[in-house]
Order: structure tokens, then C-alpha cells, then sequence
């Protein structure tokens, strides 16, 4: 990343919202001195500062996402990291943490040196490093946590792979956590959804599509619960689908478990119904799921059983994704339009207001990983947004940033638009 | 609005996209095109017209029927098997149905084992596309055929009560009867292992009755269709045994007289003699599976017609 801008920067006219030091300020002011918050400017430096009035807008620290793909290495064609952190500054995330199911997989030092490398050279938010939780994410043997926990990387995962195994599933926490690092799940047990293309339900049947039931997930939640319990090591769940898991997360959390979860942005606007046109840009790993699974996944971000909204990232090309139903690969591309995903159908849709959403965007997920962001305090970065909640806008499949146009929601109109995202004050994207 | 006797679709890819009136405009089509079956009796209405029959998953009876069809109007005709097809060499389905469209193909008729495939490649293409299945979807000319075979048994479909017994879970032959037939006024049951006839089934089809229990199931229905027993699309075990599936569910005289009297069984085949039926049932009075054969040349030939007959030029 270059370094940030010479001159001081002075947003005034926004409502401020900062949930992690409770603030909710109309028309406050935000100061930015050597890419750090000030609270105020001297004389001096209001007279050198930048202005930008930002009436009408809401600024908010930067978002966090827990749960993307950047493409690199070795999955190019998809993504790359630059066009993945512009398509993230656009969706107004200054933090993401890249999934390690890359080619190679970061099982090993070099491969997270060689992320960091590009990242370095090419990104334009910060991005975190994972790595894997057992060699090629196989579920088999565990991968050298502590050499990738020197390397840098933010957590340790094996993704879609999942460990199958609870045995080894409970070692790796507990050796994970020897190093502080909290262990990212994937909740699927892989023996139920042996080529499951969509959720099990009433249209699986209808479309004649192989059926993944929630207890897919659940099983893997209430074991990860168990192990959580067992070994005291701090969980992360992965974008939580059915209302039953958010159920389970909901009693581990009173009984103090160690858990932590998060929910994509497209599982709080979308359901099954959904796929009823064979769309495979809506085939989803965990796939979307009913209209009582995503109200409750709506209730539970509300009410703060889930931590974070993700956007679960997932580029894939046309050519890949033009074809058979069943023959699509899963995810969607989704950094650019989670922020409006997520405030449609929890903002606009009257569950709650914005400022929760902004929280379980910026400093839920940040704590959730223990993460330095996610807040407009006083000498922190200076990563933020600055936001229109009423701008109504129809993302265009060239218009987006992304290398892979598999984003579920061109054509549609959406509510809540990012204006402007600054990393270190500077600014990625906007004007 | 089209006039009830009007087609205007040149892809048949579902029996979900299909109203009432669009059934029986095939109907009335078929019932023309039944005595040209007879021996000597070809029409010329699809001379010069050439259809091609992708078939990607094996059928002998469908891709047979379906050629038979299109040969009776004079067509020319090209199947296409797994095997032979460049799809086993990594060409894309958009791209092997480009190919055969830039030929100057009319139709393709295509089975294929992925859900939705019909429905995507009707979109892809400028001429027809005739869905001869599609994974666990629809099969909508089965449906078809075997609403006309009850139509010509009973006069009309409407009001009877018709049993669909088997692998309902995995059946595209299922979902395009239980689509076709409530749209024509039928009442239906879904009959068979509970692995096989989840209760979920409801929820995707309101208007159905399902029944576990065979005697229920056969009570009063003017009749059954059997479904086969499909090894292939089973990956995990749903049943036992076929053994244990014949004691529970299999079809034989003694269960058949449950029925109603008149009643008739209806297989899609091919049967699985001795084990969702015996022979004694499927030979017997009661079976029309032959007739649904017969009927079904006629049903195709009347879907290949009015489809072809609907792309613009």
C-alpha cells in the first residue's frame, strides 16, 4: 500500500456513526492527520487540510470482511488481487481476510509470503492472510500453524473442505490456540451433501435438484460446539445458513462458549425460491435457504448471536459458471454489493437500524478476530466510508469491479450505496 | 391472449410451463396423427426438416419413440449418444448445440442428466428444443403420453383418481405426472418408501395425498402408475433391498385387486419384471403399457410438430 496523503483531510457535514466508542453524531466532523483520526485540527492544519463536504452522507469506520477470495495465487482468471481490493474498496471494505484455498493452498510459509508479496505490490484495502488448518486443507495431517502464525496469517481454515474428522479437528484447536489463533469453520458434513446442488426442500424437489439439508450444517454447529466446550479454543463459524444453526450459536453464547459466527450478505436478502429459473450464479456454498431460515438469520444478526455479515466472495468466471446447473462451481461475487444486500433486508426492511448494521459490519467482525480495525477512534487508521443509505442503484455486470461478473444481484435495484472508501485517509474508491 | 387451439412455444422443455389449454391443443394434435401409426402410413409434414437427438444419459425406448416420431412426418433424423458426443472430450453443451444448430438443424430433441439443462439450452438456441428428461426434473413427453393414455381410457382426466407408486424422489417421470395431471383435474397420490416419498413432497406439491402403506395408496384409483426402480440415480441406499422393496411395495395380482374395478396400471418402462411389478399384473387386463407406446409416437410426432411449427424464420 503507498503512503497515506501528506495533507490533513477534514469530512465535514456526516452523521458519524461509530458503534465501537457508541457514537451516532449528526453532522459531525471527522479529522484525519498523517492517515490516523485526530479529533481535531489545529489552526495550522485546517488551514492545509482537504474538506470534503459530506452533507447528506453517513460516514462509518471501514468495513471488515471475514471471508473472501482474492483469486491469487494461482486462480487468476478469476480474480486478481487487485481488481478483488477494488471490488472490496467499492463495496466500502477496507479489511478483508482472504480465504487460503488458493493454488497452492497457503498450507506453508512460502504461499502466504508469496499473498503478502502481491498484496504488498497490488492491493488497495488491507488484506489479512489465512492459512490452512491441515495440509491442503485435506482434513488429514495438521498444517505447521505456528510457522503460518509467524508468517502472518489472521486465522487458520480449511473452508469448503471442512475437517470430517472430530478428532483431528479437536487437536487442531487446541494446538491453534496455543498461537492465538482462532480457528474459521466451515459447516458442512460432507457425508449428507454428496452432490447436494441447493437447499433440501420443497424446490430442490420441484427442480429435481439433489437436496442439502440443514442439518448438514447444524451437526457440524452443535460439534463445533461440543468442541469449543471440550477444548476452550475460540471458533469462528462461517457463514451460518439455516435458523437452526443460528439457534445453536444462540444457546452456546449464553452458555459462554468460546463461539463466534457470521452470515453472508446474500443469505439475509435471498432464498431458495430464488432458484427457481436454474440460476447458477445463486448456486451457494452453504446454498440459500428458506424464507423462516432468512428471517431468523435477520433476527439473529439483530439481536447480535451473529457477530459479522460477510460477503463470502467467491469469483468465478462466465465461462465456468455457463453451463448445467450441477456442473457450476459454487460462490457468487459479492464484495460490491453486500453493504446494500445486507441493509435491504435488515435496514430498509425495518429490523433494525443502521447503526447495528454497521457494527456487525466494522467492529463485530474485527472482534470476532481480534482484529486492530473496524472503528473511527482517536489515532486508529484512518479506513472509512462514506455512505448515501437512500441512493438507489442497479449494479451492471461491466460496471463492477470484479473479474467475474457471477453476482447474483445485476439487474437488481438496491438501496444503500458507497460513495467513497479511504484506507490510512486515503482514498480507494469514489470521489 | 392465444385462442385455446393456438401453440406459439417452440421449446418443450417442461410441463410446468405448460397451461391446460396448451395439453390439449397436443391432444387434439395426437389424435390426428394416430392412424398415420399404422404400418404405411408416414405423413410428409416435416419433409426437408431434420431433428437431432442429443442423447446424453442412455434411453433406448425414448430416443427409439422419438425418432419413430419424427420419421412418421418425414423428417430426417440424427442421434447422438453419449459415446459418439464430443461432450466426453470437454466441449460444453452451449457449444455442442451451436455446432449441431449451425448445421441447420429443426429441433433437438435432448436427455441429459443435469436438472435444468432443457430449459437452458432452449434459451441458448434459436430452433426447438424437445426435453426427453432432464436429471431428477421433468420428462415432460412421458407425462404427456400417459395423461393422452388416460384420456383416451376414460374420456377425460379430470376427476380421477390416479396413483404414482415408487421412486418418486429421483423421478422426473414423477414430477411432470404430478404437474400434468393436476392441471388436468386429476387427484393424485404419491405412494412408497418413505425414503423415497419424503414428506417434504407435500410441501413442493400441495395438492397431492401421499400414503406409505400400499392398500391405501390402491383404494379406490382408477389407476397406477409404476415407476421404475432406478438403480442408477440412487447413490446412497434408500431401501434395503429390492427384495424388500418388492415385499412392501412390489405390484401383483392379489395387491392389484385393491383398485378400483376397471382400473388400469401404467408403467413408463423399462419394467423391472418381479420387482416393482410382476408379470402376471403387467400382462394382464388391467395393463395398458403397451398403449402408452403406441400413444406415445403419436404424442411426440404432435410435440415435434407444433414446436418446430412455432420458430420463427
Amino acid at each position: 500500500m503507498s503512503r497515506s496523503e501528506a495533507r490533513p483531510l477534514r469530512i465535514t457535514g456526516a452523521r458519524i456513526i461509530d458503534p465501537a466508542s457508541g457514537r451516532d453524531e449528526n453532522r459531525g466532523d471527522l479529522c484525519v492527520i498523517d492517515g490516523r483520526f485526530a479529533r481535531k485540527l489545529s489552526a495550522a492544519e485546517a488551514r492545509s487540510a482537504v474538506t470534503v463536504d459530506a452533507r447528506g452522507l453517513v460516514a462509518t469506520p471501514g468495513f471488515v470482511d471475514l471471508c473472501c477470495r482474492l483469486g491469487e495465487p494461482g486462480r487468476s482468471a478469476r480474480e486478481t488481487v487487485r481488481s478483488g481490493t477494488q471490488a472490496a474498496a467499492a463495496g466500502g471494505f477496507t479489511t478483508v481476510v482472504a480465504m487460503p484455498d488458493s493454488l497452492p493452498p497457503a498450507d506453508n510459509v512460502g504461499t502466504v509470503q508469496l499473498l503478502r508479496e502481491i498484496c504488498a505490490r497490488e492491493a488497495v484495502v488491507r488484506v489479512l492472510p489465512t492459512g490452512t488448518l491441515t495440509k491442503g486443507h485435506g482434513g488429514e495431517a495438521l498444517a505447521p500453524l505456528g510457522s503460518l502464525r509467524k508468517a502472518g496469517v489472521a486465522a487458520v481454515t480449511d473452508t469448503v473442505s471442512g475437517v470430517q474428522n472430530n478428532e483431528i479437528m479437536r487437536r487442531a484447536l487446541e494446538y491453534a490456540a496455543m498461537f492465538g489463533l482462532v480457528v474459521l469453520d466451515h459447516c458442512q458434513d460432507s457425508s449428507m451433501t454428496e452432490g447436494a446442488q441447493m437447499h433440501e426442500g420443497a424446490w430442490s424437489l420441484r427442480l429435481g435438484l439433489r437436496g442439502w439439508p440443514r442439518a448438514a450444517e447444524e451437526i457440524v454447529v452443535s460439534s463445533d460446539c461440543a468442541l469449543a466446550a471440550l477444548t476452550g479454543a475460540r471458533i469462528h463459524l462461517q457463514h451460518l445458513s439455516s435458523g437452526g444453526s443460528a439457534e445453536l450459536v444462540r444457546q452456546a453464547k449464553s452458555r459462554g462458549l468460546p463461539v463466534t459466527a457470521e452470515v453472508s450478505a446474500l443469505h439475509l436478502l435471498l432464498t431458495d425460491a430464488d432458484l427457481a429459473g436454474y440460476d447458477t450464479n445463486l448456486k451457494l456454498n452453504p446454498p440459500v435457504r428458506e424464507e423462516r431460515d432468512r428471517r431468523a438469520l435477520v433476527e439473529a444478526l439483530v439481536d447480535g448471536t451473529l457477530d459479522a455479515v460477510c460477503s463470502d466472495h467467491s469469483p468465478c468466471s462466465a465461462t465456468e459458471k455457463d453451463c448445467e446447473f450441477d456442473q457450476a462451481p459454487f460462490g457468487a461475487a459479492s464484495l460490491e454489493t453486500a453493504f446494500s444486500a445486507a441493509y435491504e433486508a435488515v435496514v430498509d426492511a425495518g429490523h433494525a437500524e443502521l447503526p447495528t448494521l454497521v457494527e456487525r459490519l466494522t467492529c463485530g467482525p474485527a472482534r470476532a478476530l481480534g482484529l486492530e480495525a473496524g472503528t473511527l477512534q482517536e489515532g486508529t487508521p484512518a479506513d472509512f466510508v462514506l455512505l448515501d443509505p437512500r441512493a438507489k442503484w442497479k449494479p451492471s455486470a461491466g460496471a463492477l469491479l470484479s473479474r467475474s461478473g457471477n453476482n447474483p444481484l445485476v439487474g437488481r435495484t438496491l438501496r444503500g450505496k458507497i460513495r467513497s472508501t479511504y484506507v490510512d485517509g486515503r482514498l480507494v474508491h469514489g470521489a | 391472449m392465444a385462442s385455446r387451439d393456438t401453440w406459439t412455444k417452440k421449446d418443450l422443455t417442461g410441463i410446468e410451463e405448460l397451461s391446460a389449454a396448451e395439453i390439449g391443443v397436443i391432444f387434439r394434435q395426437a389424435d390426428k396423427f394416430l392412424p398415420a401409426l399404422a404400418p404405411g402410413k408416414g405423413l410428409d409434414l416435416m419433409k426437408g426438416r431434420t431433428v437431432v437427438n442429443l442423447f446424453l444419459e442412455p434411453s433406448t425406448r425414448t430416443r427409439t419413440a422419438f425418432e419413430i416420431s419424427a420419421k412418421k412426418l418425414g423428417a430426417e433424423v440424427v442421434s447422438i449418444n453419449t459415446t459418439a458426443s464430443s461432450l466426453v472430450k470437454g466441449e460444453t453443451l452451449r457449444d455442442t448445440a451451436m455446432n449441431i444448430q449451425a448445421m441447420g438443424v429443426d429441433a433437438i430433441v435432448m436427455r441429459h442428466s443435469s436438472a435444468g439443462s432443457a430449459r437452458y439450452l432452449g434459451g441458448v438456441l434459436d430452433i426447438s428444443v424437445v426435453n426427453a428428461g432432464d436429471g431428477a426434473h421433468e420428462h415432460p413427453t412421458q407425462a404427456l403420453l400417459d395423461a393422452y393414455t388416460l384420456r383416451r381410457k376414460f374420456g377425460e382426466v379430470k376427476g380421477l383418481k390416479v396413483t404414482i407408486l415408487g421412486d418418486v424422489l429421483f423421478s422426473r417421470v414423477a414430477r411432470s405426472n404430478i404437474l400434468c395431471l393436476s392441471k388436468l383435474g386429476a387427484q393424485v397420490t404419491l405412494a412408497g418408501p418413505a425414503t423415497l416419498v419424503p414428506a417434504s413432497l407435500k410441501e413442493a406439491y400441495p395438492q397431492v395425498r401421499l400414503a406409505h402403506d400400499l392398500k391405501t395408496a390402491l383404494s379406490g384409483a382408477d389407476a397406477v402408475m409404476l415407476l421404475r426402480i432406478q438403480h442408477e440415480r440412487q447413490t446412497t441406499t434408500h431401501f434395503p433391498s429390492l427384495g424388500e422393496y418388492t415385499s412392501q411395495f412390489g405390484l401383483n395380482t392379489e395387491r392389484a385387486a385393491w383398485l378400483k374395478p376397471g382400473a388400469i396400471v401404467m408403467h413408463p418402462g423399462p419394467i423391472n419384471r418381479g420387482v416393482e411389478v410382476e408379470s402376471e399384473v403387467a400382462d394382464g387386463p388391467r395393463s395398458v403399457i403397451l398403449e402408452q407406446v403406441t400413444n406415445g409416437v403419436a404424442v411426440r410426432m404432435a410435440v415435434l410438430h407444433l414446436c418446430t411449427g412455432a420458430v420463427r424464420r
